[in-house]
């Protein structure tokens, strides 16, 4: 019998019941909750007199609404305080747990899932959210689905899905000096395209994958959904089982060693086949900035924005023509001498505490352009409080950017966290869809460093060359 | 969930690819706790200057259109976010059925979740439509679930698939999670080998 991938492994451990011509219903070991995408499906609970199967592999938490100045204060925006009240209520009746925006458990679902050990690598982890994709980098079968089904998996713990075909995304080196995780993700959408991986799971392999830390792999699933693919995984291995032992969902003891054992059968068979490979050269990868209003219009920070003649296919020459008009650009302007006015350092993507470090790296001793208003928003209040216990707080502020609480602030701007229209921003966020940091903002995806130069410089910077 | 089975309309052109969820329905209306009511959201930076006026020059609001039930859309119609209030609006709208060449995965099982019906056609196919609805003034397609057929009643036909048992959900109108509630016991089976 041929080996199996990881997926298939973690699929077939996860079948409840199967039928020809008809999806398989699967087992979900861990559904995360947010605010945005779960009161509707609550209140389906109610109507149908419904319970939640499996509170106790139920996680919830405040992300997308809620904002990231000083909590003691009132939220100013009412509709939020509905959604955010919803969810409390919701999480009281139902018995699940909550972490609010007064609990030291509170961050984005995608950053705390992790932190607090609830991901874990052969789970199948579902949440109302397309960045859920996100847990694959600990060898989990992860991915977002809709509010129907969010309410489908509240109340039988089960997701009906047919099964995906596999794609396996081999990094085939090390990755360059001053290209990140974040860079290789945008590169490998860029060369797959943003429907490249629909129908798909993402294996990513390679020495580029196996070299990053649990935060990069994080930053690399985080955006397969960006690449089309509903889920993104990545073997686990000795970091991923350091990156787990003792945190406090985890395993504990014996029981963690006992895991582990069982966690090291996850990886791909030598003899399994995926439907499709796609090889990365990482010699030739560089830092890398989006120009366009999708994450698959992106181009090496010492590139130049393209021009919309040179694409073959119309469809795409016109979707060129159109974002180059959103965003205000020139084609050929080269992207180092486009200004910027706005900084943001955060989201699932980008906002972990070796993020954070790297950022602050770079801006260390060093004042913020005067043209350009930055911030940076910690994924977590864990992170917050790590940040600062380093001092990076202090490295932040001193440099002129602002120190945020934990949320997913900019990255989708629902809270008051936005660009105005015609601003353009630097930022370490997943999407730079026409208005998604505000209305008729324009947003240029980059790594932590990439962003963190740029609120220096005032402009776009090929890191490789900076000094501090 | 509404069920589908055939279901006759004016098409709306919608020639843009990767129209992303973030269009279909922005943000700032997710903060509702509602499951109806999105039908004034739908694509509304496109649909509406900064000063609330119709954009005349979006395709939603030119007059040709208004009794549109039928989309046909450029590929990797609804990428991006998970937002199934995306397939709300769009319903609530008017819109019954989406034709293009390709969705993406979380739109599209979302769509399938609401009895909104995502039909897949070839490049070709999608581009013929494209152009009747742009050219022809009240121009029709007839979507029939049942036969798993889009024709225009001149001379146009073309055959899609459909997950059968997705199929058969939508015929029927039947509500997901009471079918999975009639395998509880292998649900808890299943728990119980793993406990």
């Amino acid at each position: 019998m041929p080996g199996k991938t990881m997926f298939e492994k973690i699929w077939d451990a996860h079948v409840v019941a199967e039928e020809p011509g008809k999806p398989a219903l699967l087992y979900v070991d861990l559904h995360l909750v947010h605010e945005v995408t779960s009161p509707q499906a609550f209140d389906g609970l109610r109507m149908a007199g419904r319970r939640v199967r499996r509170p106790d592999l139920t996680v919830a938490t405040a992300d997308h609404d809620v904002p990231t100045t000083d909590r003691s204060l009132p939220i100013e925006d009412p509709i939020a305080v509905q959604q955010l009240e919803h969810l409390s209520n919701d999480a009281r009746e139902f018995n699940i747990p909550l972490a609010d925006i007064h609990s030291p458990l509170q961050g984005i679902v995608h950053v705390i899932g992790p932190e607090q050990g609830y991901t874990q690598p052969g789970k199948v982890i579902v949440c109302g959210d397309s960045h859920t994709a996100t847990h694959g980098a600990f060898g989990a079968f992860a991915l977002g689905v809709g509010t129907s089904e969010v309410e489908h998996v509240l109340a039988t713990q089960t997701l009906r899905q047919a099964k995906q075909k596999t794609m396996q995304v081999d990094v085939n080196g090390p990755l360059p000096f001053g290209v990140t995780a974040k860079d290789l993700i945008l590169a490998i959408i860029g060369q797959i395209g943003i429907d490249g991986g629909t129908g798909h799971v993402i294996e990513y392999t390679g020495q580029g994958i196996r070299d990053l830390s649990m935060a990069g792999r994080m930053t690399v699933c985080n955006m397969s959904i960006e690449g089309g693919a509903r889920a993104g995984m990545v073997a686990p291995d000795e970091k991923t089982f350091d990156y787990l032992r003792g945190r406090a969902n985890a395993p504990q003891g014996d029981a963690f060693d006992e895991a582990v054992e069982r966690w090291k059968q996850l990886p791909t068979d030598p003899d399994a086949a995926y439907d499709t490979t796609v090889v990365i050269d990482a010699a030739s990868l560089t830092p890398m900035v989006s120009w366009g209003t999708n994450p698959g219009q992106v181009t090496q920070v010492t590139g130049r924005v393209p021009d919309p003649a040179s694409f073959g296919n119309p469809a795409d020459r016109e979707s060129a023509e159109r974002a180059l008009r959103y965003m205000g650009l020139e084609p050929n302007t080269p992207m180092e001498e486009i200004p910027i006015d706005r900084v943001f350092i955060g989201s699932c993507t980008n906002s972990r505490i070796e993020d954070l470090r790297d950022a602050a790296a770079v801006v260390q001793g060093l004042r913020v352009s005067d043209r350009v208003g930055a911030m940076v928003v910690p994924g977590s209040y864990a992170i917050k409080q790590q940040a600062e216990a380093e001092g990076l707080d202090r490295i932040f502020l001193d440099a002129g950017f602002e120190w945020r609480n934990a949320g997913c602030s900019m990255c989708l701007a629902m809270n008051p966290d936005q660009l105005l229209p015609g601003e353009r921003c630097a930022s370490t966020s997943n999407r730079n869809f026409e208005g998604r940091q505000g209305k008729d903002g324009r947003t240029h995806l980059v790594s932590p460093q990439m962003a963190a130069a740029a609120a220096i410089a005032g402009h776009f910077v090929d890191i490789r060359e900076w000094k501090n | 969930m509404d069920a589908f089975t055939v279901h006759t309309g004016v098409v709306m052109p919608m020639d843009r690819v990767n129209v992303d969820t973030d269009q279909i329905i922005p943000k700032q209306f997710l903060k509702r706790v509602e499951r109806t009511g999105y039908e004034d959201f739908l694509f509304f930076d496109w649909r509406f200057h900064a000063d609330g006026s119709p954009n005349e020059e979006f395709v939603l609001n030119f007059p040709g259109y208004k009794e549109a039930s039928v989309m046909v859309a450029g590929r990797n119609f609804g990428c991006g976010s998970s937002r199934e209030h995306a397939p709300w609006a769009l319903q609530q709208y008017g819109f019954r059925t989406i034709i293009a060449s390709s969705f993406a995965d979380i739109f599209y099982n979302n769509c399938l979740q609401n009895g909104l019906l995502p039909v897949r056609l070839s490049e070709k196919d999608v581009d013929h439509i494209m152009i009747q609805a742009k050219e022809v003034p009240g121009y029709q397609v007839t979507v029939d679930l049942a036969s798993c057929t889009v024709s225009d009643g001149q001379g146009f036909s073309a055959a899609f698939s459909l997950d059968e048992f997705k199929r058969y959900c939508l015929l029927n109108g039947l509500d997901d999670i009471g079918l999975t509630l009639q395998e509880e016991g292998a649900i808890t089976t299943f728990e119980s080998q793993r406990a």
